[in-house]
């Protein structure tokens, strides 16, 4: 199975990355864009149902692959 | 009083450490390499900046999970100390020894700079030797330095007393131009609630000969030292 991970900064948090992203956008013409949030992706190759997988990835995120205090994540197995 | 200085895949400042705690402060030192799992006859830890493991995934993320850590962790439970400077500051936070997260500097720029710092507390036994309204002047380097913690973490933080250093400017001001990476409320450094652990983002152990530019890193070791002598000297009777 593929599991899809995707890390984001929490709203709370000041995201410069995603500021600087934003500001470049409307620098270069794009209009409308209301926020940008840069996160993480990860990929991770794994063996197994998606019914195993499930608390497995939810432990690994909360854990290690994300920090609480400052991200959220979401993901996805395939 | 016996310093262990650990040494990640990735520390660059554990050499400055030990040489300013030999040479600077006058007190033994050893290296701790991250594969070990006893800290040996250590008195206090010191885990040092620089970027362990590159930084990946996020700065201490996996430093954290070194076998040393764990020892480090029971050592911190029994009440031992523990000084993470800049990416020892990041690595405590992650493995959940100090409340709150540093991450990147709002300006997105790394800082290399001297800063001021006020010491807002003598409770603990990093701070409580340094005299009150003395400002520090010390370095900083680090381009994931910005203190962030909830709400309800901060009011916690404050009320008990757990605030060590703020950035301030030479006036002792904490103004938003004296805040090098836009931490919240100025913060540069914390303790845990007991006191015993503690972490900065400014590295004492660059301001500890004044070749390099000034000793005022001298003052937080030596009131360790100083904390150390008494917890273990017996009490005297008045």
């Amino acid at each position: 199975m593929k599991v899809k991970i995707t890390v984001t900064p929490k709203k709370a948090v000041f995201d410069p990355q995603g500021k600087a992203v934003q500001n470049a956008l409307e620098h270069m013409g794009y209009q409308g864009i209301e926020a940008v949030h840069v996160g993480r992706y990860i990929e991770i190759d794994m063996d197994g149902d998606r019914e195993t997988l499930r608390p497995q990835v939810d432990e690994a995120c909360h854990r290690f692959l994300s920090n609480p205090v400052i991200e959220d994540y979401s993901f996805e197995i395939e | 009083m016996r310093f262990g200085v650990l040494q990640f895949p990735g520390s660059n400042c554990d050499q400055d450490c030990v040489h300013a705690i030999r040479n600077g402060i006058g007190h033994p030192a050893e290296l701790l390499w991250h594969k070990e799992s006893d800290l040996g006859d250590t008195e206090a830890v010191v885990i040092p900046g620089g970027f362990s493991y590159g930084d990946y995934l996020r700065t201490g993320a996996i430093a954290r999970f070194s076998p040393i850590m764990e020892a480090v962790k029971r050592f911190a439970n029994d009440g031992g100390l523990v000084l993470g400077i800049c990416n020892g500051f990041q690595i405590l936070c992650e493995a959940g020894l100090l409340p709150g997260a540093l991450v990147r500097n709002r300006s997105l720029h790394f800082r290399c700079e001297w800063v001021y710092l006020n010491t807002l507390t003598d409770r603990t036994p990093l701070t409580q030797g340094i005299p009150p309204d003395r400002l520090l002047r010390m370095p900083i380097a680090h381009g994931d330095g910005c203190f962030f913690i909830d709400a309800e973490g901060l009011a916690q933080l404050k009320q008990n007393d757990q605030v060590l250093w703020q950035y301030v400017d030479a006036e002792g001001k904490p103004t938003e131009e004296a805040n090098p990476n836009g931490s919240l409320e100025n913060i540069a450094g914390i303790a845990n609630r007991q006191g015993n652990v503690a972490g900065l983002m400014p590295h004492p152990e660059r301001a500890c000969e004044s070749l390099l530019g000034g000793t005022d890193g001298c003052l937080i070791f030596q009131s360790l030292i100083e904390a150390h002598q008494q917890q273990s000297s017996p009490t005297m009777a008045t």
